[in-house]
Order: C-alpha cells, then sequence, then structure tokens
C-alpha cells in the first residue's frame, strides 16, 4: 500500500492505496464520486474523462499513485452553489445526451477543449471530442451543446 | 480490469531511475505516461512485479536545437512534441505525426520515448524515427550509447535497450526537403491499420511503413525505384516487397499490402510537392 495526497474537487484527500488501484475505481470506489463512468476500460471510448492538473485524461489508464500531488476535477466538480456548469447547462437545453452514459466524459473533455481553443468550428470540436464516442449516435446534438456553451463561457456577460 | 500486483516506486531523477533498474532488474518496468504500457498490464499481457514511475523527470522533457540536430528529451508529451515550435520549423513530420496519435487525453500524458521504447509495430513514432534515420540516446550506470532506428527495433515489443538502460533522448535530423506520413485507421483515435513515412532527400525520399511487420519496416524497394528515376505512382508500386503485414478483424495481409502501396504513392506524392 501506499500513500497519496490529492485534491478533488477542490477537497483534500489523504488515502492508502494499492498501487494497481486505477484511478477512476478509487474515485468511484473510494471516494464515492459515481459521476465518472467506465464504459470499455481500454482507454477508447473516453466515458471516464477527468480533469488531472487541468488536463483531460482517461482515468481508466492512470494510476491513483500516478495522481498523487495533483488536482483532479470530475463531473461532480462543475456546478457551483447549485448552479450548473454553462457545458451541464448546454447538453441539458441543446439534447447533448440520449442514454446518457458517455455525458460526463464528453463534458470534461469539452471543458479542456474549451479552455484551450480559441473560437472553434464544428469540425475542430468533432476533432477535438475524437477520444469519446457515443453509442447513441448522438454526436449533432453533442456539437451543438459545445458550441453553445463555448458561446456563453466566452461571452463578457457570462463573467 | 485490473492489473496484476506490483511494487510501484518513484524515481526522483535519471540517476536515482538508474539505481531502480539496477536493483529490479528483468522485473521493473519503467513507467512515463503509461498510456502504452497501463492497457497491456489490465490485460495481463505484460505482468511486471516493479514499476519505476519516471513520469515525474520534468527536466527529461524538452525539444532542443542543438544545431546540426533536434534533441527531444524522452519524457517530451506527444502534446507537447506536437506543440513545439521548433520542430514545427525544422523536422515538422515529427510533431505533425504526434498529433496523429491517440486522442487528445492521451496525448496529454504518452511521452515520445515511452511510445518508441514499447516497441510497438502499428504504432505512428517508430515510423517516422526509422525515415529520419533518428539516433537514441540509451543510458545506464555504466554510461551512454546511441542507437540509430534502424537498429533499435529488434522484435514485436522489443527494442536494443537493456533491462537497465534508460532512453534519455532522442536526435532527429533538420530537414531541408518536404516529407509526409499517411495514416490509414478505423476511428479517428486508433492505432494504424497502415502507415507511411516519407522523407525526401537529394535524388530520392526514405521510406518507412507502420503495422507491415513485426518492427517498422524500410521500404528499400521504393527507395531504390526512386534513386534509379522512377516516377512516385511507378516507385509506390515496390512498397509491400519483403513486408509481413498481419491479418486481423481491421484488414487482411493482402489488403494491408496494397494499402501500403496506395499510401505510399500518396505519402510520395505530398512529400515531394510540400
Amino acid at each position: 500500500m501506499r500513500r497519496i495526497s490529492l485534491t478533488v474537487n477542490g477537497v483534500k484527500h489523504d488515502a492508502m492505496v494499492e498501487p494497481r488501484q486505477l484511478l477512476v475505481y478509487f474515485l468511484r470506489e473510494q471516494l464515492a464520486l459515481t459521476g465518472t463512468n467506465v464504459g470499455c476500460d481500454t482507454s477508447t471510448c473516453g466515458a471516464c474523462t477527468i480533469l488531472v492538473n487541468g488536463k483531460s485524461a482517461k482515468s481508466c489508464t492512470l494510476l491513483a499513485v500516478q495522481a498523487d500531488g495533483a488536482e483532479v476535477t470530475t463531473i461532480e466538480g462543475l456546478a457551483s452553489n447549485g448552479e450548473m456548469h454553462p457545458l451541464q447547462k448546454a447538453f441539458h437545453e441543446s439534447h447533448g445526451l440520449q442514454c446518457g452514459y458517455c455525458t460526463p466524459g464528453m463534458i470534461m473533455a469539452s471543458v479542456d477543449l474549451i479552455a484551450n481553443n480559441d473560437a472553434m468550428s464544428d469540425e475542430d470540436i468533432r476533432m477535438g471530442l475524437e477520444g469519446n464516442l457515443c453509442r447513441c449516435t448522438g454526436y449533432q446534438n453533442i456539437v451543438k451543446s459545445v458550441q453553445q456553451a463555448a458561446g456563453e463561457m466566452r461571452s463578457p456577460a457570462s463573467t | 480490469m485490473i492489473p496484476a500486483e506490483f511494487d510501484y516506486d518513484v524515481a526522483e531523477s535519471g540517476d536515482h531511475a538508474l539505481q531502480l533498474l539496477e536493483q529490479h532488474g528483468d522485473e521493473a518496468k519503467l513507467l512515463a505516461g503509461g498510456h502504452s504500457l497501463l492497457p497491456l498490464m489490465k490485460l495481463r499481457l505484460a505482468t511486471p512485479s516493479m514499476l519505476i514511475d519516471i513520469g515525474r523527470l520534468n527536466d527529461m522533457s524538452y525539444v532542443r536545437d542543438d544545431g546540426d540536430a533536434l534533441a527531444i528529451g524522452a519524457l517530451t508529451r506527444h502534446e507537447d512534441v506536437e506543440g513545439s515550435d521548433v520542430l514545427e520549423q525544422h523536422c515538422a513530420i515529427v510533431a505533425h505525426t504526434a498529433g496523429e496519435i491517440g486522442d487528445l487525453q492521451v496525448r496529454h500524458f504518452g511521452t515520445i520515448g515511452g511510445s518508441l521504447a514499447h516497441g510497438d509495430p502499428a504504432s505512428d513514432l517508430p515510423t517516422v524515427m526509422l525515415a529520419l534515420d533518428a539516433q537514441m540516446v540509451l543510458r545506464s550506470s555504466s554510461g551512454e550509447r546511441t542507437v540509430g532506428a534502424n537498429e533499435f527495433f529488434t522484435g514485436l515489443f522489443e527494442t536494443a535497450l537493456g533491462p537497465t538502460e534508460l532512453l534519455t533522448e532522442i536526435r532527429v535530423p533538420k530537414l531541408t526537403g518536404g516529407w509526409s506520413y499517411q495514416k490509414f485507421h478505423h476511428r479517428a483515435q486508433d492505432w494504424a491499420i497502415v502507415g507511411v513515412a516519407a522523407v525526401q532527400s537529394n535524388g530520392g525520399a526514405s521510406v518507412a511503413l507502420t503495422n507491415m511487420g513485426e518492427v517498422p519496416l524500410r521500404a528499400s524497394g521504393v527507395e531504390q525505384a526512386l534513386t534509379s528515376g522512377s516516377d512516385a505512382a511507378t516507385a509506390a508500386q515496390e512498397a509491400a516487397q519483403n513486408t509481413s503485414p498481419p491479418s486481423d478483424p481491421f484488414g487482411s495481409a493482402d489488403y494491408r499490402r496494397d494499402l501500403a502501396r496506395v499510401l505510399t504513392r500518396r505519402a510520395l506524392q505530398e512529400a515531394m510537392g510540400r
């Protein structure tokens, strides 16, 4: 067992973990943050996407020990004071989900995408989300949702 | 899927990593970004009893102009290779190809050294290194040696790295001519079904192939045809010579041979037009 110390959604956690414990299972089973889904478990589908030090990451392909000292953000960390994050709101309003399984990963990947890119075309968003699969084939509305949120997050009125 | 049990230690420096390697020998694996190694460990295709985490050695992440060559630190993440201005200016094929690997999430963590040391014939960077005649700098506690890409990849998931050696740096030439990397894949994030790297040189081109055998291969038949004056389309017909491509659900060996010829033609035409 190894001691790790990391910040998840602004809360500091100290924990003992087996070196082989994957970060996604640490979040889900030890911290009970079950918003992050495990889809393929082979770093393909992106359902387990979270932010590690602000960068999108597939938490099924990281060991918890690799996140020692890191700042982690999961889908649970986006809303503040009961207000949904602009991406959560946009996915809701633009119908960016059907079954919803891929949604936490889609949204976390999009947080990184919007933060690191200025005005994106639909094509840019599609390429930026190449690591996230939606099996309901809902990409059309996912792209629409990301565009809506990107517009809102960049407009001075919303800040 | 959970990997088999292993012990874990964090290397505080390159020297410390070498010490730990000496101590644990063949049973240990180095963990950089983990995006090639961990998937294998989860499938229990790799079961090292010790992981030495070198992912925090930030001084091994750099791209430097060394005059006649460019030096890339082995722990430079794909994202940083892709975004390197120095590479973009002098050896853009490396930056471009790093951007073709996996997806954004994978490129945030995967490293150039990890990808090369993994020795997967379906990955893109080994092929590019072969076409560029890149040099790998390997360090052990007894010193440093340099191995050319043509000798580095020795078999399926096997490289010239000894059990107590660390890949520290990759050296690539400054290019003056055109280049191309053609990757044919199933989904955007996937490994290449076949890939072709072409780098223009005086009077011809260096051409290398991804996923056409157990290691990345030089398409020497194509290179010779070009040197003797064939045009790109004619030379590309030799692309599948002396290859042994795999058959899998994404394509039969025959399909891959055909793809190699088509992609080589496209790569040569793009390299020569650039």
